[in-house]
């Protein structure tokens, strides 16, 4: 800005911290600090931070990433999707589904997986939007009829709620190494070559990297957040989801197509719930009809950790994508630092508390309010 | 100014409009026009069929009966963003900003910049926030930077951000959908210096209010709306304050309640 600098009095100068407590990564950047000083503090010689012990917490942190990106631009656009986890279920039998009970090619199973969910993404946005009912109610009653859809069709059709078999059906697919390899493998094989990272010392894989490559999911992650990152900041769409999730009225009045936007977001949710069912049962090799049990919740703590709001209108995928980190971080770090496992959803209570909080007082410095 | 209306044609006419919601008459023929470079003010008490009328002239409703003219020829609205095309802005009463969001994202929200970066689509944010700097402080209004949020801005200032995007955006005639009514008396006084920069730049202003001092302060030519009709239009300086309210309250009630309230309302 090339302007002269015309001081009003009337104005005070704002400090550099209270600048800082307004980008909405703050606290996800906080927390992520804290969480690894915590854990290279006392657990850091019981193999959190060697190459498996990485990998492990960036799997799980990944895991969490990629619903994160898509619940937080939702959120930003004012609304909730509860029907994440039901939704992970139900993409994963449906890729059973049709990939091995009906032995499809993998790939047609994937793609029209793809455009089963995010048709029923737009259905839940299409509902809310039209019907100006809350999505909180709306995506509730999904989050039950998917998540009853995912145990009664293998119920019906196999007498079980878990369909194996998915590895094989996908042995030879050009689509499905997308979701379930991995790659960098002979930079992982260099890596141990040289003694960077641990090699199998005994046994049919001796010689080999522990770590032999980054799986797909990681690579999602990463690409899902960049994506999300650079449409919401770098984007007029971007701007579209921020005045859809700050005031539809007056977003509408400026001529945003505010019901396109959210029935967009609904679909991108959907999207990624969808990525990371067709992750997670290539990993497995078989689809469960309990998959993705109150990842909906998870998704929408880790937007909040990162400095969304839940009434819409201001947030980040990066913080998001850092609230994520910190959840896996966490969830594992208590597992190596041999901390009883239950604890975790009591760190997460309260982390979700302080958050929210913190939050709330950060709205009331940008909006001005007292 | 009454020398260059008798010149130049009216920039839009409404003539008769009529606009009925089921048994409901809001407007029973209407007739107002409004110059380039005027500050046409529309007064009204309460339900007196103001905000049915701008509607009506935004194309937010289509008139029942009656016809606008809009630069000489025969409109017909098929929504809002016809409107807005043709350049007739409204700013709401229930402003079109986001109070979390930068002034610059406010300022071009629904009308982004964009840049090409490798055949991609991006948000031209320096474009913007340049631009929005320069607006307002043509409007006089200094920011601490184009990405301070809106909502710090006092209600005076987020009006003439208002007004300031719709003017930017090539508005030729500007409604505005009674802008002083929650202000105090300093902000107040902003935002009618802000109308009377408009209007000096060639725009028609449409400034409805039911505040009779406002009206007085800017208005070039007044037109009172009572029970869905008009009651005429006064030309500056041939209407007093006390005839004005008169008309808008519609008739002698006011008068006699005038006298024990000592002329303050």
């Amino acid at each position: 800005m090339a302007d002269t600098p015309q001081i009003d009095e009337r104005i005070k100068e704002i400090s550099p911290l209270r600048r800082a407590l307004i980008r909405p990564e703050l606290g996800g950047i906080v927390g992520t600090f804290a969480v690894f000083t915590l854990f290279a503090l006392f657990a850091f010689d019981s193999g959190m931070f060697n190459s498996q012990g990485v990998m492990n917490w960036s799997i799980v942190s990944a895991q969490f990433m990629i619903i994160a990106v898509g619940a937080c631009l939702l959120m930003i656009a004012g609304e909730f999707d509860l029907s994440v986890g039901s939704m992970i279920g139900f993409a994963g039998m449906m890729i059973a589904v049709f990939g091995v009970v009906l032995a499809w090619p993998m790939w047609i199973a994937i793609i029209i997986t793809f455009v089963i969910c995010c048709a029923l993404g737009a259905l839940n946005g299409w509902i809310v939007v039209r019907t100006g009912l809350p999505s909180f109610i709306v995506t509730l009653a999904f989050l039950f009829i998917l998540r009853g859809f995912t145990i009664y069709i293998p119920q019906t059709i196999e007498r079980k709620t878990i369909i194996g078999g998915i590895r094989d059906a996908a042995e030879g697919d050009w689509l499905a190494p997308i979701f379930g390899g991995k790659i960098g493998q002979p930079i992982f094989q260099w890596l141990g070559d040289i003694g960077v990272i641990g090699v199998f010392e005994r046994g049919t894989r001796a010689g080999q990297p522990v770590v032999d490559g980054i799986p797909m999911l990681i690579v999602w992650a990463i690409v899902l957040i960049i994506f999300g990152h650079i449409l919401l900041t770098r984007t007029r769409f971007g701007n579209w989801i921020f005045a859809s999730g700050g005031d539809a009225e007056a977003a509408r009045n400026s001529g945003v197509p505010v019901n396109k936007v959210k029935i967009l977001m609904f679909m991108f949710t959907a999207f990624c719930a969808t990525v990371l069912a067709v992750c997670q049962v290539m990993e497995f090799g078989s689809a469960g009809a309990d998959r993705g049990l109150l990842k909906e919740f998870e998704a929408i703590i880790a937007v909040v950790i990162g400095g969304a709001l839940l009434t819409g209108g201001y947030g980040s995928v990066i913080g998001a994508a850092l609230g994520a980190l910190i959840f896996g971080v966490v969830q594992q770090g208590l597992f190596f630092a041999g901390v009883e496992s239950s604890l975790f959803r009591v760190f997460l209570g309260v982390i979700l508390l302080f958050a929210v909080i913190l939050n709330t007082y950060i709205r009331r410095i940008i909006t001005g309010e007292r | 100014m009454s020398a260059s209306q008798n010149a130049t044609p009216p920039i839009i006419q409404m003539k008769g409009i009529e606009k009925h919601f089921g048994s409901v008459i809001a407007l029973a023929g209407v007739s107002v026009d409004v110059f380039a470079g005027e500050c046409h003010c529309l007064l009204g008490d309460n339900g007196a069929g103001k905000s049915t009328f701008i509607k009506t002239m935004s194309g937010v409703h289509k008139p029942t009966a009656g016809e606008i003219i809009f630069e000489g020829k025969p409109l017909d609205f098929a929504d809002p963003r016809d409107a807005i095309t043709a350049g007739i802005a409204t700013v709401h009463q229930h402003l079109a900003m986001i109070p979390l969001m930068s002034v610059s994202r406010n300022f071009f929200m629904g009308n982004e910049p964009v840049k090409k970066v490798a055949g991609l689509t991006f948000f031209d944010h320096d474009y913007a926030n340049r631009v929005t700097m320069e607006e307002m402080r043509k409007m006089g209004i200094n920011l601490r930077g184009p990405d301070q949020a809106v909502g710090t801005l006092s209600g005076g200032e987020r009006q003439t951000v208002a007004i300031a995007r719709a003017v930017h955006f090539g508005a030729k005639v500007l409604i505005l959908d009674e802008p002083t009514s929650a202000l105090g008396v300093r902000q107040t006084s902003n935002v009618l210096a802000t109308i009377d920069k408009v209007r000096k730049q060639g725009i028609a202003v449409v400034f409805i209010t039911h505040n009779v001092r406002h009206a007085l302060a800017v208005g070039d030519r007044f037109t009172v709306l009572n029970r869905g009709k008009t009651l005429g239009t006064a030309k500056r300086g041939e209407i007093t304050p006390e005839e004005l309210q008169d008309l808008m309250a519609g008739g002698q009630e006011l008068a006699q309640l005038e006298g024990s309230l000592g002329g303050t309302v």
